[in-house]
């Protein structure tokens, strides 16, 4: 399960670092006819302005590969040192984060994300950011749950008595048990990012027109499902599905091997 | 701690979570952009223009001073006996009560979210025990593997696939609104359009409603369905291997009686966690359902509401959003106290 999310997750990689060298046409060009059907020429047919479909699939997972990665890694960033040192001091401190988190973590996050994004307006780093708004809390309440019982542990307290500051207790004692979680949340993250990223852009938040992207030729090419060019929707939307299907993957199979209680 | 205690304590600590969530909407509606209003013109409006309806709106006063109305707003009491609907401020396209605005789109929001939550909970507990039932096995692997696709899927386009299929091929099922143009909507009891159609005896409303219900419910839930069927079946594999499931085998109780009667009452209590925490996604996916089958609901018009820049109206939306969820995880909470009795202990 891993293995294939892994594989799944890679190729999509490789293809969009390779789109300009690989791509048979500019993504952004007219290439053929109007909304041409599949063909030889056209694999993945042609969109209304006549755009090589094939291209534009190769290169359109640029934006949302960013996206999710920039925002798995601001989460990452803020959410881990939080919890860390939050769940770790206790106290008052600790309590009021958790109560604000816990606000967050309830809330719609799609809807979150929109009032966000709609404040800051489209682009790359605007999603990212409305998407690292939502998703700050599993991380912080991942460690926060971890910490809370690693920090009453023996060698935690031998360490606390052989004289070690907190900053290298967190760092050196209690971080390295708390990875293995953070990791399963952080795949998840990026199969969510991805599927918010898709949804922002749906409704019109996402990046402009002029850069090929999944989420943009799906939502555009709704339009043009009446008159049965049903090519310019369905290729984005099973890269999008595979892409978060890959992280899905990764996630599960790796909850699942970690989860002792499952395992006979 | 008894049950009573449990309840009132439980109703008490709604409040301070409520009113964080007021103080981040707001904080994000009027502290991160700046200005609404001068964001609502997008810079082509006269000066003058923008200072009279800032007056209007009340948004000339200081924050603090703006936090506190809008947060006792909501509390006032008089104005929601006077008008039905809690005080959300006035719209910034056309002044009109936000609360008045929302509580008439609200209803179909509600209508497609419980449908929804039907579809997802009921297909997603079944597979989930039968996938438990027959552990790795073909039918195992096969309903995991649906279980983890519908979760990638994005909702928005799974939509679209059954509008394309069963709208626009089939012709079987309408794949917009609440009901058809040219039936005439049942009388605003509830605003659930087939239970107000039920209640009045209005049969054909009620066809047509459940109709146009069924493409858009049957996205959302079955998108959701994923996470239940995860959730059921891991609950249900560590319940089945307790003592207590195989005495009530030893007992020769049927097979249906212990996996019903006996494993699943036992890993449903999670499940019931879930069904609240996903309250919320539902809503969330619900904004993309309801643009996707141009649904007349809260997600429509907060994006509507987007397009126009209206931020107050946003605001109000994303208000009604949080007090929603607030209000669900606390019927949750309490449901769970009174299916486990070791919370009352």
């Amino acid at each position: 399960m891993v293995i294939a999310g892994i594989v799944i997750v890679l190729a999509i990689v490789v293809m969009t670092a390779l789109a300009p060298w690989i791509s048979p046409h500019d993504p952004s060009m007219e290439a053929g006819p109007v909304r041409a059907p599949p063909s030889f020429q056209f694999p993945m047919g042609t969109n209304h302005l006549g755009f090589d479909m094939l291209s534009r699939t190769m290169f359109g997972g640029s934006v949302m590969l960013q996206v999710s990665a920039f925002s798995v890694l601001l989460c990452f960033l803020i959410g881990v040192p939080l919890g860390l040192f939050s769940s770790y001091v206790g106290g008052i401190l600790d309590n009021a984060v958790s109560l604000v988190i816990d606000a967050v973590y309830a809330f719609p996050g799609l809807v979150i994300a929109i009032a966000v994004a709609a404040v800051l307006g489209p682009g790359v780093v605007n999603m990212a950011l409305s998407i690292a708004v939502v998703y700050i809390p599993s991380y912080f309440r991942i460690v926060r749950s971890q910490v809370l019982s690693i920090k009453e542990l023996t060698y935690v307290e031998a360490a606390k008595a052989s004289g070690a500051k907190w900053y290298t207790i967190l760092s050196d004692y209690v971080l390295p048990n708390v990875v293995p979680s953070i990791v399963i949340v952080a795949t998840i993250n990026f199969a969510d990012a991805v599927l918010t990223a898709a949804g922002l852009t749906f409704i019109g938040l996402g990046v402009t027109y002029d850069i090929p992207d999944w989420g943009w030729d799906l939502t555009n090419g709704r339009q043009y499902l009446s008159s049965g060019a049903w090519w310019i929707i369905f290729f984005p939307g099973l890269m999008i599905i595979l892409l978060a299907l890959g992280f899905t993957l990764i996630g599960e199979g790796l909850s699942e091997l970690l989860n002792p209680k499952l395992q006979r | 701690m008894g049950l009573r205690s449990y309840v009132i304590t439980r109703i008490l600590l709604t409040i301070p979570t409520l009113l964080l969530l007021l103080t981040m909407v707001f904080l994000v509606m009027r502290v991160l952009p700046g200005d609404p209003v001068a964001l609502h013109f997008e810079k082509k409006a006269d000066p003058w223009q923008v200072e009279s309806m800032r007056r209007q709106l009340g948004l000339d006063k200081p924050l603090l001073t703006q936090y506190a109305e809008y947060v006792f707003g909501l509390i006032d009491v008089n104005y929601f006996l006077a008008h039905g609907y809690p005080n959300l401020g006035k719209s910034m396209s056309n002044f009109d009560e936000v609360g008045g605005q929302i509580f008439s789109v609200f209803p179909a929001t509600l209508e497609l979210a419980i449908y929804s939550m039907i579809i997802a909970s009921v297909t997603g507990i079944l597979l989930g025990v039968a996938a438990s039932k027959s552990y790795n096995s073909v039918l195992d692997q096969l309903i995991r593997g649906l279980g983890t696709v519908t979760y990638a899927v994005p909702v928005f386009f799974l939509g679209i696939v059954f509008q394309l299929i069963f709208g626009v091929y089939l012709h079987w099922l309408p794949t917009s609104l609440r009901i058809h143009p040219s039936v005439p909507p049942p009388a605003t009891v509830t605003g659930l359009f087939t239970v107000d159609s039920i209640l009045q005896g209005n049969v054909i409303a009620f066809f047509e409603s459940v109709k146009a219900l069924l493409l858009p419910s049957l996205t959302l839930g079955i998108v959701l369905s994923g996470i239940f069927v995860r959730l059921t079946r891991t609950n249900m594999l560590e319940t089945l291997r307790l003592d207590f499931v195989t005495a009530a085998k030893a007992r020769g109780l049927s097979e249906d009686t212990v996996t019903y009667g006996y494993a699943l009452r036992n890993a449903f209590l999670p499940v019931l966690t879930m069904m609240g925490l996903q309250f919320a996604a539902l809503l969330g996916g619900a904004v993309l359902t309801e643009k996707t089958f141009s649904w007349p609901g809260l997600g429509g018009y907060i994006l509507d509401r987007i397009s126009s820049r209206d931020y107050t109206a946003i605001q109000g939306a994303v208000t009604m959003f949080g007090l929603v969820v607030a209000l669900v995880s606390l019927v949750v909470d309490l449901l769970y106290a009174y299916f486990d009795p070791r919370i009352r202990l």
